[in-house]
């Protein structure tokens, strides 16, 4: 396994039919990290997702059907793992995260951690909901907190780093249900002992608009997060 | 007499079905045994449909009838809790399926399997943190 060139970092961008932005994010990605290879999972997008991301030079794994987000993380996790990276930074792909907060992510891994989330609302960014939505995220954020043993305020964040070993854990385990990317895999991690902390980034605004914030919808969000952190506090 | 008929009938048919089904190799070996048993029961039962009550006032249950639907309850919570288990596992499999799909699409893409090759092994079956899941048996 010896690679000429020194490729430490794998940056993984799950993306359905991103065919808009995924250059411009690509691009990105590439600029504030030379140095770091960027896989691009397509998840069954029916766009040219896929061409566009290979041309702006990302390495391209095309799923042939859609596994949803956790699935194609999984995947990048999986490639990262079998591949040596020392770290992987997850990026979404709708250009809502500022790729040159990567750094951050990175250098808080070094200064020892091993899975550092990039929050919105850690001081920097200015993202803001409000009502049942808010509550399932300080619902989420309690419980998360408190099983990591540190103040986490936006544990829903896509973009984060994790290090070698949580990598080569969530290789062979990465919870592919809706919301198990984000709660299970923190809970995950700090139950095994990982050390999990978060950074401030600013989130720039979605291509393809905000959260829906229609009461209903942000009910069942609702619900669907404390069913996440049921499943979270019960499985292994 | 018209009761015997009617159930009896209703067991021989599915017990009909149920063995074409298995020659034609429509289900797994492993449901094959179970389905069967069950097949004996409801023919058993149709013939004899005032068994269940000897059976019930030994086990202090009021009713035959009463005893017959908790049990036929029972057995189908399971066979239902079973099938989703199944559609689970199922799930897992062809997720990973895919993976190795995209990864293999990848490999041959980039042409570069001599550098570092993906790992070509089992893949461990864990399709969440339960590991109790562990390889797949």
């Amino acid at each position: 396994m010896v690679t000429t060139v020194e490729r430490p970092v794998l940056v993984v961008v799950p993306a359905l039919n991103e065919a808009d932005c995924i250059r411009a994010v690509v691009g990105e990605i590439r600029t504030a990290l030379p140095a770091a290879d960027v896989l691009v999972v397509d998840d069954g997008s029916t766009d040219a997702t896929a061409a566009r991301a290979r041309a702006a030079g990302a390495l391209v794994a095309s799923l042939p059907y859609n596994l949803g987000v956790g699935g194609a993380i999984r995947l990048g996790y999986r490639y990262a793992a079998a591949r040596d990276y020392h770290a992987v930074v997850q990026i979404d792909a709708d250009g809502q995260h500022d790729p040159r907060y990567a750094h951050a992510l990175l250098d808080r891994l070094d200064a020892g951690a091993d899975l550092v989330i990039g929050a919105r609302f850690a001081g920097e960014g200015d993202y803001a909901v409000a009502g049942p939505r808010r509550w399932a995220m300080v619902v989420l954020g309690t419980v998360l907190s408190w099983l990591s043993g540190t103040r986490l305020t936006d544990v829903t964040s896509g973009m984060r780093a994790a290090s070698r070993p949580l990598v080569e854990v969530f290789a062979v385990q990465y919870p592919v249900e809706y919301l198990g990317d984000t709660v299970e895999t923190l809970a995950m991690a700090a139950r095994r002992g990982f050390r999990v902390r978060q950074v401030p980034v600013a989130m720039r605004t979605r291509a393809g608009g905000r959260p829906s914030q229609r009461p209903l919808r942000a009910c069942l969000y609702l619900v669907r997060v404390l069913l996440a952190v049921l499943l979270a506090l019960i499985r292994r | 007499m018209r009761l015997v008929l009617l159930t009896a009938s209703t067991g021989l048919a599915i017990l009909t079905g149920l063995t074409e089904l298995l020659r034609r190799r429509r289900l797994r070996e492993k449901y094959a045994a179970l389905w069967l048993v069950t097949a004996a029961f409801v023919v058993a039962l149709s013939l004899y449909p005032s068994g269940p009550d000897l059976v019930a006032g030994l086990l202090g249950v009021r009713s035959g009838i009463s005893l017959v639907l908790f049990l036929s309850v029972v057995f189908l919570l399971s066979i239902c809790m079973h099938l989703t288990w199944e559609a689970s596992r199922l799930d897992d499999k062809t997720r990973i399926l895919s993976e190795e799909i995209a990864l293999i699409r990848l490999e041959r893409e980039t042409g570069d399997q001599s550098t570092s090759p993906l790992p070509s092994g089992p893949v461990v079956l864990v399709p969440s943190p339960d590991g109790r899941h562990g390889h797949d048996g």
